[in-house]
């Protein structure tokens, strides 16, 4: 079968089993590399992409149920010499630590202020609650998120 | 984890889906937010043949008031009952149940009728829909059917819901402004519930639906019977687990989780307001 999505704003077409999850056509099809997986049972977040800038866990979905729809990963948020407002607050705040969780982190960030623009410390645990970090750096991506909440921009997906 | 390979079919329509469910039979599986169906399809404890997309039919997607009641779409994700005014409004307790499922992410593609309909006695949503004493409307491809909620779990990840029918509609007694209490007891905040308690005020007495106490999303009848005779929370919550059969597992024992029906119950009949 054959599914068309858009992603980080380029169109991407290609032929592929039905059994085909989303985060192995971003990886393997798109080449997109920055998704990562991690426990492959919806569970760590690692694998969390924006679907129509909802955050979703992309090894969960099967690339045909979101043929025409569009997705955002890692790659489509800023570059190191211009960041996403988002990138830019965990890079202030040094939300990481190993870096693997990083991607998913920063996405399902994006969701949670675009759907709560100015969450308390508490809303961002909780909002936060489908992402693991096992350096359990969470105390500082809070801090970061909660930065990111007053720089505009934060929760929006560059156009 | 990579499911065995199937075909994929996207139903157009209800018709559609009911169509290709009588072409492929017990072959086939019907597909919503995958949120149920594609773990245990990656951990090959399903392999369906043939997968049925139902997640683009127009129509399937709504939460409006029926007369006394709530009426909301099976393909309704748990993110729109969250925060949906209605829900909010007439059931409350719906509303605070589906912000618990899983995470955001989760939310956002898990569906009502898919959680209900894959039967999971851990499923928080079914213990509300009992607690409230919910209905389920069955599409088939000659007639719809209405059953009671404590008609629709018939077993360990069984429902009514036949081969060849659709579950299309949740349909909850409109309760707002009525006392309601949610109690989910787990490790970490993302988790299935180790035991939960959904419970509300109805008629003088109280609906209570209880997680993950045995094969099927269960009522505590015994509690139910006590609160309408009298009894107070803590006299009604001590009969909880009273005809449950809990599993015992790497999370908690039978004993442990006929221990926590007791406390939670109780929490929720006290919050319901019961002495």
């Amino acid at each position: 079968m054959r599914t068309r999505l858009e992603v980080n704003g380029e169109v991407h077409e290609h032929e592929h089993e039905p059994r085909l999850l989303l985060v192995h056509f971003i990886r393997d099809l798109c080449g997109l590399s920055g998704t990562n997986i991690g426990c492959d049972t919806t569970s760590c977040g690692a694998c969390t992409v924006l679907l129509d800038g909802e955050s979703v866990k992309s090894c969960t979905i099967l690339a045909a149920q979101v043929d025409g729809q569009s997705v955002t990963t890692i790659e489509g948020l800023g570059t190191v010499d211009d960041m996403h407002p988002m990138q830019q607050a965990f890079h202030e705040h040094h939300g990481l630590q190993c870096g693997y969780c990083t991607p998913g982190v920063v996405l399902a960030s994006i969701s949670l202020l675009a759907e709560n623009p100015d969450p308390t410390e508490r809303e961002i645990r909780e909002g936060l609650e489908g992402n693991l970090c096992r350096c359990t750096g969470y105390h500082n991506i809070v801090k970061a998120v909660l930065a990111a909440a007053s720089v505009p921009g934060a929760g929006e997906i560059p156009a | 984890m990579i499911p065995v390979g199937f075909e994929y079919e996207r139903a157009e329509t209800a018709e559609h889906a009911l169509e290709l469910l009588a072409e492929h039979g017990d072959d086939a599986k019907l597909l919503a937010g995958g949120h149920s169906l594609l773990p245990l399809m990656k951990l090959r404890l399903a392999a369906p043949a043939v997968v049925i997309d139902i997640a683009r039919i127009e129509g399937l997607s709504y939460i409006r008031v029926d007369g006394a009641w709530l009426a909301i779409g099976a393909l309704t994700r748990h993110r729109d009952l969250e925060i949906s005014p209605l829900v909010l409004e007439h059931a409350p307790l719906l509303a605070r149940a589906a912000s618990q499922v899983g995470d955001p992410q989760v939310r956002h593609r898990g569906t009502i009728g898919g959680s209900l309909v894959h039967g999971d006695p851990a499923s928080d949503l079914a213990a509300v829909v009992i607690a409230l004493g919910g209905e389920l409307v069955i599409r088939g491809r000659r007639e719809q059917r209405t059953l009671g909620v404590d008609e629709f779990f018939t077993g360990f990840l069984e429902t009514a819901v036949g081969a060849d029918e659709l579950l299309t509609e949740i349909r909850v007694p409109c309760v707002g402004g009525t006392a309601w209490s949610f109690q989910k007891f787990n490790r970490r905040a993302q988790d299935w519930a180790i035991v939960g308690v959904a419970a509300v005020a109805l008629n003088g007495g109280a609906g209570i639906g209880l997680v993950n106490m045995g094969a099927t999303p269960l009522r505590a009848t015994a509690s139910e019977r006590a609160v309408a005779s009298g009894a107070g929370a803590v006299e009604a919550a001590s009969l909880a687990a009273d005809g449950a059969a809990p599993p015992s597992d790497v999370q908690a024992s039978e004993e442990f989780r006929r221990h926590l029906a007791g406390v939670l119950t109780r929490r929720a009949l006290q919050e319901c307001g019961l002495e």
